[in-house]
């Protein structure tokens, strides 16, 4: 792309890099799900090359999409926000362009290894120690440049989106130094420092974490800023922000030990999971309060503003899936939901519904306002449209589908004979399963579609951005 | 049991209960400091690429539900153990819990798998009930390996074929199931030399009848007679004892290709039947005995 697009103040240049990468990791990681979906229905589908292994690929589409997607969407805005909102340009232009490479680099070096069965077998941290060490590195330079930026901010007060976005910073780097400590044996292959119970327990404060300062908190940044700005309306409420801020960051960190319900975790530990769960209910529900509320006054434009859509059913998915989560870990639930598919219905319901929607909504916003044009002035506004509702049925298919499999997967593994002998054998609730295997594999591949679209749009609006950069200097020349 | 050194006890305990009361304060003194008590166009004053906040209070629904998810927090506490060496007012412990519920099972069940357990194997083969409790038992736990229809597979034996291992008799069958069973083929690779191995799986391919290099099979057959025959027999009809596999009968647990049976005699075969007894208990491996009895004696 063209330097001419280069904004006088800001660095839009890295926001922009990591916008498009945005859409690529996002279509690339969504169509793995799809895949291995697929994998499920037909098992014997690729099932003997390794390299396409279920096994091996699943971590190679939750890699793609949370830290691949999801990475560069959170990149992308936290540079676009941190800048608008403190009137300031990035504290380094180098390292924000290291930031990029490095963070391109490791997607990509995920994207070789797993397929190669390199893993640490930790779920959502299966990158190997070289990696990890490359990730620190990356982490720490987009620290710097993130309150490097705040640092030289032109006002005295912080906007809440950077609260957000500082904590997420601060906080993922603690949860990957604190769950990747390992001893190397050999360039590709590590063992953990921990082991048994703590190394279980360790694992899942990071993981449930990941989701919660990852995926969540940076989000609630990402809406922040584009729901108000996409509005036009001010933020609902200042001092719910100041509540729901603190507490969601106090009491998140405790809320791991729910993945371990009825395990070798001791007792205490599983009822501290579970209490502080059910507390992050209101902390949780206070963002989605303050972005829809933020509507007041202004819910005509959902009418003809698709990117507004996005945003406000993104936040509705948030507060489900926020009330699911608190529900799930009470014991007794848990007792039914875990290790069935309503666990990966909740965790789409999060994924695509909440992290996925607010980052497209604020894609369509930024993409043009880093080109040189007007917020949300894309290609086709149509087209957001069509993607839009792509994505709200692929969405509600896939969570439908896998509530129906879970409540069904534990009803069968628990129902018992007269005799007392379980009723259904394991192979025959897998059986069962197949129906809602193949919605979930229609639903995903709408939304994939849908993303299609959206990278069609993109590619366009840049196009035709060029064009107009192109005409202007041509003027400019000729007179 | 899980008893923490009194430090980590009360750390925990300062730790979760001060997250937890913190919130509530923070969360109150925000209420408390309230200027304005209805939805207001006020704003902070301050403006940021031009989004700004309004000072509306929060809504009293949403504090009252942060409120009840503390008290019932503290309350859980309270009656549960959670807060470090804290037991509980209700004594509540994940094993207890167990212990109490396969207690109550056994109480309701045990009765009726003993008095199955009573009659012989043969005969409760032929009893319809115990037949079915016993197809559901076999498919919760042993299909797995055996497959649901119990025909096996790739180092699992086929149970349909009244081919034995270590005997099909009853008392056979579940002592099998009860305790278990190790089976060791050794290794003859560093023994035999690959000449040797090659001319042995010659002569054990002749035993079933197959087409052999004849010559080559003469030698194995020497072979055999000194390395073989005392687990496999002189006729090479097996030996139950040992678990050594009848030879003669076409029947491979790992395949009965040349290439198979090179590998099996190069390397050796660990076989292994988990023992049964410490989870399904005497009766109801009885009734699972008789099941796999059923199979081969309609």
């Amino acid at each position: 792309m063209s330097t001419a697009f280069d904004h006088p103040t800001y660095n839009y240049r890295v926001v922009r890099a990591f916008t498009i990468m945005t859409v690529v990791w996002g279509v690339v990681g969504m169509s793995l799900g799809v895949l291995i979906a697929s994998q499920l229905v037909w098992p014997d589908l690729l099932a003997n090359i390794p390299y396409l292994h279920f096994g091996r690929l699943r971590p190679l589409h939750t890699n793609a999409v949370i830290f691949g997607f999801g990475g560069s969407a959170l990149f992308a805005t936290s540079y676009f926000v941190v800048q608008r909102t403190t009137q300031a340009r990035l504290f380094s232009d180098v390292l924000a362009s290291f930031t990029f490479w490095g963070w391109q680099a490791i997607i990509v070096a995920a994207a070789i290894t797993l397929p190669l069965g390199i893993t640490q077998a930790k779920e959502y941290a299966e990158l190997e120690w070289p990696i990890d060490v490359a990730i620190t590195v990356v982490w720490v330079a987009y620290a710097v440049n993130f309150f490097g930026t705040i640092w030289k901010r032109k006002m005295k007060h912080i906007y809440v989106a950077n609260w957000f976005y500082g904590a997420f910073i601060i906080t993922v780097a603690v949860l990957h130094l604190g769950n990747s400590a390992v001893i190397p044996a050999g360039a590709f292959k590590s063992y953990s420092v921990y082991s048994g119970a703590t190394d279980a327990m360790v694992q899942w404060w990071y993981g449930h974490n990941a989701v919660g300062f990852f995926l969540t908190a940076g989000f609630l940044g990402m809406m922040y800023y584009f729901v108000p700005k996409q509005t036009g309306k001010p933020v609902f409420s200042y001092r719910l922000s100041i509540v729901h801020f603190w507490a969601l960051i106090s009491i998140y960190i405790w809320a791991g030990p729910h993945h371990l319900h009825y395990t070798a975790l001791p007792d205490w530990t599983q009822s501290l999971g579970m209490v502080m769960s059910l507390i992050l209910l209101a902390p949780s529900w206070g963002g989605m309060i303050n972005g829809v509320m933020t509507l007041s006054g202004a819910w005509h434009k959902l009418r003809t503003d698709p990117i507004l859509r996005f945003l406000v059913v993104s936040l509705s998915f948030y507060g489900m899936s926020t009330f699911e989560g608190p529900m799930m870990a009470i014991k007794t639930v848990n007792a039914l939901s875990h290790y069935t598919d309503w666990t990966i219905g909740h965790v789409h319901a999060g994924a695509l519904g909440w992290v996925a929607m607010v980052s497209i909504g604020s894609v369509y916003h930024l993409l043009p306002v880093v080109l040189g044009l007007k917020p949300g002035q894309m290609h086709s506004i149509k087209l957001i449209n069509v993607h839009f509702w792509l994505s709200t049925i692929g969405t509600v298919l896939y969570i439908a589908s896998m509530w129906v499999n879970g409540i069904m997967q534990g009803l069968m593994w628990r129902a018992f004979n007269s005799d007392g002998s379980l009723t259904y054998s394991f192979v025959e609730a897998v059986d069962a399963s197949y129906p809602g295997w193949t919605v979930r594999v229609i639903g995903g591949a709408l939304f994939v579609l849908g993303m299609l679209l959206m990278a069609y749009n993109v590619y366009m609006t840049v196009r035709s951005a060029n064009g107009k950069v192109a005409s202007l200097q041509a003027e400019a020349q000729a007179a | 049991m899980n008893e923490l050194s009194t430090f980590w006890s009360v750390w925990i305990s300062v730790i979760s209960l001060g997250s937890i009361i913190g919130c509530y304060l923070l969360l109150s003194g925000v209420r408390k400091g309230q200027t304005v008590h209805t939805e207001t166009s006020e704003t902070m004053g301050h403006s940021f690429d031009g989004i700004e906040e309004y000072d509306n209070p929060l809504p009293r629904w949403w504090y009252w539900k942060f409120v009840l998810t503390v008290l019932f927090g503290l309350g859980y506490l309270a009656l549960y153990p959670g807060l470090g060496n804290y037991q509980g007012l209700l004594g509540w412990t994940q094993t207890g819990a167990y212990d109490r519920e396969v207690a109550k099972a056994e109480a309701e069940f045990g009765p009726m798998f003993a008095k199955f357990a009573q009659t012989p194997i043969e005969e409760l083969a032929q009893n319809d009930q115990a037949m079915r409790i016993g197809q559901r038992l076999f498919a919760n736990n042993c299909a797995v390996c055996h497959g649901s229809a119990a025909t096996g597979g790739y180092g699992f034996p086929n149970l349909t074929d009244n081919d034995w291992l270590y005997g099909g008799d009853a008392a056979a069958i579940k002592q099998t199931i009860l305790n278990g069973r190790i089976a060791a083929m050794p290794a003859w690779g560093a023994v035999l030399g690959e000449e040797g191995i090659h001319q042995a799986a010659q002569y054990v391919l002749s035993l079933s009848g197959r087409e052999t290099d004849k010559a080559a099979a003469e030698v194995g057959k020497g072979l055999y007679n000194t390395n073989c025959i005392a687990c496999h027999g002189p006729e090479a009809k097996g030996n139950y004892m040992f678990g050594a596999p009848n030879l003669t009968d076409n029947i491979w647990l790992y395949g009965g290709s040349e290439q198979q049976i090179m590998q099996t005699l190069r390397n050796g075969r660990a076989g292994q039947m988990p023992a049964w007894n410490a989870i399904l208990g005497e009766d109801k491996s009885h009734i699972v005995a008789a099941y796999v009895y059923s199979l081969s004696n309609q």
